[in-house]
Order: structure tokens, then sequence, then C-alpha cells
């Protein structure tokens, strides 16, 4: 590439990145201001930098619960959505069975289908069956439309490794769980890594859902926010840090996949 | 190669029918279940027939909600598409930069939607926004809570900045399995950079294409969070998407009967749509 073309790109990412990370930069920004300063003064940084609003979120815990009931659905719903994925994802990809296509297709369709629609019958449903307010609630859910996503993406990552591989375990005496479990699926592991990435997201940032399903046991930390926004709208500091701490687990998420998803999403067919 | 027919794989998929049956199918029933019934409450239900149907059919407020929200779906498709093919495009291949890079886009896709919601709005206020004080500053007149352009525009550049990232990283791996030896064979016929975008780049970039016009299509369709955090539906109805409609009369008003019957046509528009998307894409791709 001559050195004109790569000075392009460079600008053009660097106008990108900008436009993605100054609105960032506002939240962090506020989160370390007084609320005198966030109202009284206009200011591209801090005056006088405090840590008093996560000083407020760190000791309270109807504030830090929401984080970790937040992390324990999305884990929960996380980890159960590959278990029934993998198989699945492995049937769609080694066989052809009686209405194999029409399931896939009905299994894509949950992925649009809007929450909004489910929001209601969903609350009804876990309430008859005595799961409302649990987190279990939450991550089955949040399956809805993460499981489809997962056995689309693994789906995808199963069918670049050749069935010559599974023919000769076979052939050598392995079982289909051990087979599975100890040569399949190292060799998809970054398929498996891509489809976790993306449960994780859609599960973290949904709110809908997660907030029509709880009350207080499990309430996440994105309704905990609504909550305090619309009681006592004036406390942007503390608005700004709990938005500032949502961002962390998120970060730390894709600074550890980093890897796995530049070459993840480039094998894969997603 | 051929798939070997084995009807033993439906014990492999059983799991997942199970899970998608409890979360999927019986809501879905239950709204099927509402739509053709109405009430005078005390759980004492009779029979409506399509009567909801047509009242949702025929109501001004579902049909401007509906224009409004195809407009909203069509921009952000034309603004995030050829964006994000751009953005891909131009960044860096391998190395500590890319990864920084690919971190660094990947982070408004982890914020959650309501905290989206949240940025844009202290954002773009005007007493304490930089966005809003910034063009006030200007002399430009921008108020989002007021005026209905302005509320879409900050719309439009909130889910441009929050999704544009998610077509930019498919694109991106999508280019990343080009082999080297494609652009060799183009440097050798002395291809133009608009000829090698043609006819290497976006052919080998199609597949991802249609995930992200897929999923781009859908999530903008069924937006909820962030405009009603932002806007909350107004200014007067300005931007009450079909989501936030619903959820008003669903949860808001306890409309049941209308609200279901809205929930079915909805989810059937998206399904229409998107099977439209899939046909023409898959169809445009298969040409020789």
């Amino acid at each position: 590439m001559t050195r004109r073309a790569s000075l392009g790109s460079a600008v053009v990412m660097t106008l990108y990145l900008l436009f993605l990370l100054v609105p960032i930069y506002w939240l962090v920004n506020m989160s370390l201001k007084t609320n005198a300063e966030i109202t009284g003064t206009f200011s591209l940084w801090p005056q006088n930098p405090t840590l008093r609003n996560f000083r407020v979120i760190l000791t309270d815990p109807s504030w830090y619960m929401g984080y970790v009931n937040s992390l324990i659905y999305v884990v929960m719903n996380t980890a159960l959505s590959l278990a029934v994925a993998l198989p699945a994802a492995y049937a769609f990809s080694r066989y052809r069975f009686l209405g194999d296509k029409h399931l896939f297709f009905w299994l894509l369709t949950n992925r649009m289908a809007p929450p909004a629609v489910f929001a209601l019958p969903f609350f009804q449903l876990y309430s008859a069956v005595g799961l409302f307010d649990t987190h279990i609630a939450v991550a089955l859910a949040h399956c809805l439309f993460n499981v489809p996503l997962a056995v689309w993406i693994l789906e995808g990552f199963m069918s670049g490794v050749p069935r010559e591989i599974d023919e000769t375990a076979y052939i050598d005496g392995y079982s289909f769980p051990r087979f599975f479990t100890r040569i399949f699926m190292p060799l998809i592991a970054s398929g498996i890594g891509v489809a976790a990435f993306f449960c994780f997201m859609f599960s973290w940032v949904e709110l809908l859902l997660s907030r029509t399903l709880t009350s207080v046991n499990a309430k996440p930390i994105a309704a905990t926010m609504t909550r305090t926004v619309s009681a006592s709208g004036l406390d942007w500091g503390v608005l700004a840090a709990a938005g500032v701490l949502t961002i962390l687990p998120g970060a730390l998420v894709i600074w550890f996949v980093r890897n796995y998803i530049a070459k993840g999403f480039a094998l894969g067919r997603v | 190669m051929d798939k070997p027919v084995n009807n033993r794989a439906w014990f492999l998929v059983l799991p997942v029918l199970v899970l998608v049956a409890f979360s999927a199918v019986i809501p879905l029933m239950t709204v099927v279940n509402y739509s053709v019934q109405d009430t005078f409450g005390n759980n004492q239900f009779f029979w409506n027939g399509l009567g909801w149907f047509q009242e949702v059919l025929e109501s001004d407020r579902i049909h401007a909600a509906l224009g409004r929200q195809l407009l909203f779906s069509a921009i952000i498709l034309a603004i995030e598409i050829p964006l994000g093919i751009f953005i891909a495009l131009n960044m860096p291949k391998r190395g500590f930069w890319a990864s920084l890079v690919l971190v660094l886009m990947a982070l408004p896709l982890l914020i959650p939607w309501n905290v989206v919601g949240t940025i844009w709005q202290v954002f773009g206020r005007v007493d304490i926004g930089l966005l809003g004080h910034t063009l006030a500053a200007l002399g430009v007149d921008y108020n989002y809570v007021n005026d209905p352009l302005d509320a879409w525009a900050t719309i439009i550049v909130m889910d441009v900045w929050h999704w544009t990232s998610l077509v930019a990283l498919l694109c991106y791996a999508g280019l990343q399995s080009i082999p080297d030896a494609y652009y060799q064979a183009a440097r050798i016929d002395q291809a133009s950079r608009w000829g090698v975008f043609r006819f290497i780049e976006l052919p080998k970039m199609s597949g991802v294409l249609l995930i992200a016009v897929l999923l781009r299509f859908m999530d903008s369709f069924m937006i909820y969070t962030e405009p009603f955090v932002v806007t909350g539906g107004g200014p007067g109805n300005a931007t009450t998407f079909l989501s936030i409609d619903l959820v008003k009369m669903a949860i808001g008003q306890f409309d049941l009967g209308p609200a279901a019957a809205f929930s079915l046509i909805y989810f059937l528009v998206i399904l229409l749509i998107s099977w439209v998307f899939y046909t023409v894409m898959t169809a445009q791709r298969d040409l020789p």
C-alpha cells in the first residue's frame, strides 16, 4: 500500500475513534466532578477531581448488588446458551434430518422477535412458575435471542472443520461424548470464544426483559440506574459514575478475547 | 460433499428445542390467546375473533409509528452499512494497532443500552453536554427535547455511534479471509482501487454483509431502550417507534388484546422484511 493511502487510513481511523470515544470521555469526565461543578461551570476536564460519586456506589449495597446480579445472570445465560447450542450446532453442521432446515429457520426467527412483544407474556409465565425476580428467570429469558445466535455462529465454525476428523475418531473407538469434548471442542475453541462473547454482550446490554422480570433480588444494574434517575433526577455525578462502571466489565471482556475476536471472526462464517 | 441423513441427530437438537419451546413458544401462544379475546376484568375472557387485528390495522397512530420505524431503519441501514465497509477498509491489518483499534471499536457494543441513552442524553444537553454546548456556542439552535428534527438527528447519530462498529468488525473479518494472492493478481492486472473493491473485496464480504444487514435491520426495527431514555418518544410522538408504542400499550395501559394483536403483526412485519432481505441478497450472491 502506498504511503499516501496509509496516511489517509490513519486519518479516517483517528476521526472515527474520536467520534466513538468523545461521548464516553464526557461520561468519565462527569463522573469525576461534583454536582455543583457539573451544573455550575462548563469545563473540558474536572477542575477538582473527586471520587465521591464512585464511593457512593461502591459503599451502598442497593447500588453494587446491581452489578453482582447482572453478572450472575449474564454468566448463567452464557453457560446455558453454549451448553444447549453446542450439540445442536453439531447436528446442523454434520447431519441432515427430518425438518432440519425448517427448524434452523424457526430458531433464527426467535432472534427477530422484538423483546417488547415478549415482555408481558414472560412476566406472566415466570410469575406463574414462581421464578419471578430470580437470576435464572432473566438467564432463561435471554436465551430467546442468545441460543439462536450461538447455534448460528457455532454452526459456521463447525462446518469449517473437515468431517474426516469425526470419522477417524469414531474408527479409533472414541465414543461421541468423549470425541466431542476431547477432540472437537478444542478444534473450535475460537468459535466457542466468539459465541460466548456475543452471548455475554447481548445479555449484558439488554434492559427491557431483565427489568420486567425482576423487582428486588435480581435487579440488574441498568434498572437500578433508571430508577435512581427518575427518583432524584439531579444526581448527575452518581449517574455518570454508575454508567462508567457498567462499561468496565465489557471493556475487560473485550481485552481478554481480543485475539480470539480478530482470529475468530476471520475463521468463521460470521 | 453431502451430509449423511441421520434422524438420531434430533436427540442433539432436543435441548435447544425444549429450552426455546419454554422461552418462546409458550409466551407466543399467550400472545395469540390474548389477541383473539376480550375481557371485562376478573380474568373473564370471551372470544373476540379478529376484532383487535382490525382495530390495530386501522389505527392511524400505529400506521404513523410504523412509518417512522421504516424510515428510521432505512436511514440507519443507508448510513451504517457503507460507513462500516469504509471503516473496515481503513482498519490496520495486523500488529499492536490492529488489536487496540479492535478493542476501542468494540467498546460501544458492550455498553448497556440505557447507558448508551444516558451518555447521549447528557452529551446533547445544552447546559451540561459537550455536544449541545458546542453547537450552542457555534450559534446552532439545537434542542432535542423540543425540536422533532433535532431529536431524530440525535437518535440517528447515537445509533451510528453505537452500531457502526459491529458492521465494520464483521466486514473486517470478511476482508481478513481474502488471501494475499488475490491482491497480487489484481496488482499484476493493474486493477484500480475501485476494481479491487468491486471484484475482490465486495464479493468476499457478501456473506458477512448479509449477516450485518440482517442484524442491523432487526435490531433497529426493534429499538426501544435508547430512544426511550433520550427522548421518551417525544417531542409529541415524533420518536415513538413501534416498540415504544407497544410497551406503552401492553404494560402502561394494560390493553392486552390490542397489544397482543399489535405484537403479532409487528413480528410478522419483521419476519417478512428479513425474509425479503435474505432472499434478495442470497440470490445476488449466487449469480455467476
